[in-house]
């Protein structure tokens, strides 16, 4: 069950998106989220979904990858598709029917809810997409050295970016690890008798915890050792390293410039002329 | 030369506390392959860390190739001077096989071309080389530890200090880092000191120390080691009989494959006679 979670975990292959400037595709990310949040309408949504598919497409990244990704935010999605179909209140026409579909007591299914609920979700999917989408296709270190470099102008007010980044690349690294490890306790507890997905919700809430605290004492354990052979490999902080795997902007890094920057500019667009407004 | 010498050393891991190592006295020649065993709490992996400057002594000296460890020279003394950790999973730094190989000679500050060479010969040198773009969580806990070695290999250092490498892997997982670390031995002429509790490995080496309580209690040959049957068991050591056998054989031509148990080996030596 604990070898679905597949967010954050590099997938080895080559591909165009995998070849991409690590800094390139964090920059990007940033605008893509940005665009899909400024997107009030449809058109714009889409057009982001299209860059995205494409995106996908050039990743080579299996579908079930993709889908295994989304199923780590499906509660949240419910949720949210729940609360909103119930009570968004609204009295827009999309189609051929009244505004209020369904009254009862305090619930009110509208036309404008079940467009809001339904831009809602393909919001939060795209979101999912496109951060597994870098993670994916870059490998942490990868990430971390792009993100070190973006972060080059904060080195000048003595900001430890290096430090981060490293921090931020030993997370990821890590998440296999730590699964492992929790399954394994989670085997443990259980061939010892206590139930994690059976009782009452108080019950199960207790034995997590008898899970997370020997977790947490694995990690601080990891984390030791971790920090013991770095330090025999003589690494003792940023200065002076060298690094093994340049950074290079390359023609594939323009494109995506420039279709980065006709993304955001084609949204901004659209939100002040909307041709499909919500 | 010596590559390692603990000259009285004394450590104890909490004030007035008991001495994980005490009075610690003994060297490693150049090019030599060590073992060094003894039961849990012996102080074996103690000694791996005041090699390697993770833990300082209260008491004595500690001499890599000459050169007296102090907080000065950590950093000169771990160039020459690697270890492999006893855990597949907290060694590596990076997700990448190739990345986690090239963080050591990153932070020794070379140069990328230099750094590409380095990786080419670690991993060629731990048969590590179709796994370069590998994902360090996929592979096998034998595999994992040969990229460990392979990170600090990519160091050039003189000497390898393994503490207790292969304590968590399976028997064949075992046997490849031994094989491994055996081959960087002659070939290379990197000097290794191997800790473990595994008698078995210890018959692969030049000479054998026997730590208990904090100190050497036996060296020799594995061979002249494993005659002190009663010895060995008084320190909390089982002897494995059926390993010198096994050598004895082998010397003697036999083409034997690794056995355990004495039911395994008559049927090795029946095939083999036959």
């Amino acid at each position: 069950m604990l070898k679905d979670v597949s967010f954050g975990q590099y997938y080895p292959v080559d591909s165009f998106v995998h070849r991409l400037d690590p800094r390139l595709k964090l920059v990007f990310l940033v605008v893509f989220i940005t665009a899909i949040f400024l997107a009030k309408e449809f058109l714009a949504l889409g057009i982001c979904a299209g860059l995205l598919l494409l995106a996908l497409i050039a990743s080579k990244i299996p579908i079930g990858k993709v889908v295994r990704a989304l199923r780590g935010i499906l509660f949240l999605v419910l949720f949210t598709a729940v609360i909103n179909l119930l009570f968004y209140p609204g009295d827009k026409v999309y189609w051929n029917a009244p505004a209020v579909l369904f009254e009862w007591k305090f619930i009110k299914i509208t036309q404008a809810g079940i467009m809001f609920t339904a831009f809602l979700i393909a919001r939060l999917i795209l979101l999912m997409i496109c951060t597994s989408l870098l993670t994916y296709t870059t490998t942490p270190v990868a990430l971390t050295d792009g993100f070190e470099s973006l972060m080059t102008p904060l080195k000048w007010i003595k900001f430890p970016v290096h430090a981060l980044a490293l921090v931020m690349s030993i997370a990821l690294r890590f998440i296999p690890s730590l699964m492992d490890e929790t399954q394994r306790i989670m085997n443990a507890q259980k061939a010892r008798g206590s139930s994690l997905d059976t009782g009452s919700l108080i019950k199960r809430a207790k034995a997590v915890t008898a899970v997370v605290i020997p977790l947490l004492i694995t990690s601080f354990r990891l984390g030791d050792e971790l920090g013991e052979a770095m330090e025999v490999r003589c690494y003792v902080g940023g200065n002076n390293r060298t690094k093994y795997k340049k950074l290079r902007f390359s023609w594939r890094d323009l494109i995506v410039f420039v279709l980065g920057a006709g993304l955001l500019a084609g949204v901004i667009v659209l939100r002040f002329f909307p041709v499909f407004a919500l | 030369m010596n590559a390692l010498e603990f000259r009285g050393v004394s450590f104890s891991y909490e004030e007035n506390g008991p001495l994980a190592v005490d009075d610690l006295n003994f060297t490693v020649q150049e090019g030599d392959f060590v073992a060094v065993l003894g039961h849990n709490g012996s102080g074996k992996s103690t000694l791996a860390r005041l090699s390697g400057g993770l833990l300082t002594a209260d008491k004595g000296e500690i001499a890599c190739f000459s050169n007296v460890l102090s907080d000065k020279n950590l950093y000169d003394i771990r160039k020459n001077l690697g270890i492999v950790f006893q855990n597949p999973d907290s060694q590596a730094v990076a997700s990448l096989v190739e990345d986690d190989v090239a963080f050591g000679p990153e932070n020794l500050g070379l140069p990328r071309d230099e750094i590409g060479r380095r990786i080419d010969f670690a991993l060629r040198a731990t048969g590590m080389e179709d796994f370069r773009g590998a994902m360090i969580s996929r592979l096998s806990g034998g595999q994992k530890q040969r990229v460990a070695i392979a990170g600090v290999l990519a160091m050039k250092p003189k000497i390898m200090i393994l503490d207790e490498a292969t304590a968590m892997l399976d028997p064949k997982g075992r046997r490849e880092i031994v094989e491994v670390v055996k081959e960087l031995n002659k070939r290379e002429g990197i000097t290794v000191v191997m800790i473990t509790h595994f008698m078995e490995e210890a018959l692969q080496t030049d000479r054998a120390l026997v730590m208990n309580r904090g100190s050497i209690a036996m060296q020799g040959s594995p061979e002249e080691i494993f005659e002190r049957h009663e010895e060995l068991l008084s320190f909390g050591l089982a002897l494995p009989r059926i390993g010198v056998i096994l050598k004895k054989l082998r010397e003697g031509g036999m083409e034997l494959h690794e056995v355990l148990g004495a039911d395994a080996l008559a049927k090795e030596i029946v095939s083999c006679v036959s």
